[in-house]
């Protein structure tokens, strides 16, 4: 569930990175505080794991179909929330280099649904309530396979969120969620599944292993509710400024983010912020789904996106293709340009 | 697993690739970081509809390819395996957004099939300028610089640590799964309850290998810092190169190239 640079606004992704980078920064901050040295190639050699354990494939039962482990859980139930957020960012950060999963700036959103929701939402308020250092098998299981599809479930709802904000994809809100939602439900149970088994798994053979974590606590505990909900206020409020700033100061260029939510131009003072945007996208989920109905009651909506659309004339319109088709056949000799100059010289 | 062995080679490839001396390769690594982050913004700051506007873009990547010395092959290969779930988010637009905006010789064209259109261009432009930054730049080299922008030392420690061990780590697990095949007649050995065996004994197996590391490691004086052999400093072409593609960015980003040289070539 990566999200991906094309479907991103640069108001959503910016704001994503920010929040990101910031709670990389308050994890690094954490662990400096208290550290276990050994941590840094535990950290380093887990998150390679993750890596390599994701190429080993293994037949999802009544599918047929092969998966592989996301991780996340396991890594948290290990390291504690903050290494393990720390991981997580940079097995993402890797896999947006080296495999082009999603991209550098879907980057920010990509450690914000796979990071921050299973670290600092399922890992404290489901998991850790549940295991103490006791706990049983049967205890382990239910505990992740609640905390992995809780943080699988909120992780696809931000896709939903960040792609519906953005405004380059015209599907409707309800639709994507009835897509996201039940399958990572289910790949959230058999992840969930999993990790339990590997959890008891070392549990049995390396029990110390888990101890250490648990008992070296400092780590784990200290996560309140309060702080994760300032968190999301903060972040909820950033969306909005940010995205009202760049409507403001660039009126030209940047306003189709705005234009999409709100579905004119420009947006009056005392509307700004994110709870209108939350209302919009509400209203537009209230009748999308009867958007098959277009030729009787699409009168509104045409309009609608006839105005985003510049007002360009027939001509203008041959004039940007054929501009189109001729700029890229000048890229392209510009490239064999470079590469006949290349090896001539060699 | 003919599958599984060529994801491993594509890591180990880039990875080659990034260690050749062009001119481009020499950029230093923060410098090539920023600038692919402003393309990469710039070219998303487009709204849904202007595919025209996009195209003069992809001076970008091909001069990177052309001058990096990057088989273009590659990077288009990479960019089709990972397309699934853009193309799946965008492949409603051309059913749902249906006002008509073009008309070529006759064939009305949707808003919704533009709209698709500039995603897919959209992502093929930032998905390659990402390759193509890690086709140029060594992993470490970028790591360096990320440490110079004050990103968390933990951080980059971290991404340091997991580059070393991705290889060898990837190399273990290429064994496992060999073995398993020589042991198991197709789909046997592949359910679950193995797979949960071989992933916690695997699991188990990384954290004693770590143990190890911090052993070696603590041997040679570590001292929770890491220590760059050479330090990157910024050289004046560096700077005529940010210049430069930053300037471009922004005047295609301010004037409609394709729609000029477009009514140029239609009044002559």
């Amino acid at each position: 569930m990566h999200m991906a640079d094309a479907l991103l606004s640069p108001a959503v992704g910016t704001t994503f990175w920010a929040g990101s980078m910031g709670i990389i920064g308050y994890c690094a901050k954490k662990l400096k505080e208290n550290i276990d040295e050994r941590m840094i190639p535990l950290m380093g050699v887990l998150g390679a794991f993750i890596f390599a354990a994701q190429m080993i494939n293994f037949t999802i039962p009544a599918t047929g179909s092969s998966g592989h482990i996301g991780g996340g859980m396991i890594l948290a139930a290990l390291l504690g929330p903050y290494a393990a957020f720390i991981v997580i960012s940079s097995v993402l950060t890797i896999q947006s280099l080296f495999f082009a999963d999603g991209g550098i700036l879907a980057l920010g959103c990509n450690i914000w649904n796979m990071g921050v929701y299973p670290c600092f939402i399922a890992y404290p308020l489901i998991y850790r309530t549940m295991v103490k250092t006791g706990s049983g098998t049967r205890r382990i299981l239910i505990a992740s396979i609640l905390s992995v599809a809780a943080g699988l479930q909120l992780g696809a709802f931000s896709v939903v969120l960040q792609t519906i904000l953005s405004g380059r994809s015209e599907l409707p809100f309800s639709t994507f969620i009835y897509m996201m939602l039940p399958i990572h439900l289910a790949i959230g149970l058999i992840e969930g599944f999993i990790t339990a088994s590997v959890i008891n798994f070392v549990k049995s053979a390396r029990p110390e292993i888990l101890e250490s974590v648990s008992l070296s606590k400092s780590l784990s505990q200290g996560i309140s509710i309060k702080k994760v909900l300032t968190g999301f206020l903060i972040m909820a409020a950033l969306t909005g400024g940010v995205m009202s700033w760049f409507a403001s100061s660039n009126p030209d260029g940047l306003e189709w983010s705005i234009e999409k939510i709100y579905g004119k131009p420009g947006l009056p003072e005392q509307e700004q912020g994110i709870a209108p945007a939350l209302k919009q996208v509400q209203d537009k989920t209230a009748f999308l789904p009867g958007y098959n109905f277009k030729q009787s009651d699409g009168a509104s909506t045409k309009q609608k996106g006839g105005k985003s659309w510049p007002d360009t004339g027939a001509g203008t319109s041959v004039s940007g293709i054929l501009g189109s088709v001729m700029v890229l056949g000048i890229i392209l000799l510009f490239g064999a340009g470079i590469k006949i100059l290349k090896t001539r010289r060699a | 697993m003919p599958n599984f062995n060529k994801e491993y080679f594509n890591i180990g490839y880039l990875d080659a690739l990034s260690y050749k001396q062009t001119f481009i390769h020499k950029i230093n690594p923060g410098i090539k970081l920023v600038v692919t982050l402003v393309f990469i913004l710039i070219v998303v700051s487009f709204s849904k509809y202007e595919v025209h506007r996009l195209m003069p873009y992809f001076v970008f990547p091909v001069f990177l390819i052309s001058a990096g010395e990057i088989p273009a092959g590659v990077i288009l290969k990479k960019i089709f395996v990972v397309s699934p779930f853009v193309l799946f988010a965008g492949i409603f637009n051309p059913v749902l957004d249906t006002t008509i905006v073009y008309t070529i010789s006759g064939v009305p064209v949707s808003g919704g099939w533009i709209s698709y259109a500039s995603i897919i261009i959209k992502f093929i432009l930032t998905i390659s300028s990402a390759l193509l930054l890690i086709a140029t730049t060594s992993f470490p080299g970028i790591c360096f610089a990320l440490d110079k922008l004050r990103v968390p030392k933990i951080f980059v420690m971290q991404l340091l640590f997991i580059y070393r061990y991705l290889f060898v780590l990837a190399e273990e697990a290429m064994r496992i799964v060999r073995a398993r095949n020589m042991r198991a007649f197709g789909k046997h050995g592949r359910d679950i309850k193995t797979y949960i065996n071989i992933i916690g004994t695997f699991l188990v197996r990384s954290i004693e290998r770590s143990e190890r590391i911090y052993h070696a490691i603590c041997s040679r004086g570590f001292d929770g810092r890491i220590r760059l052999l050479r330090d990157i400093n910024l050289k004046f072409t560096d700077i005529i190169f940010a210049l430069i593609s930053v300037s471009v960015f922004i005047i295609l980003r301010m004037y409609d190239i394709a729609e000029l040289i477009g009514d140029a070539v239609l009044k002559f």
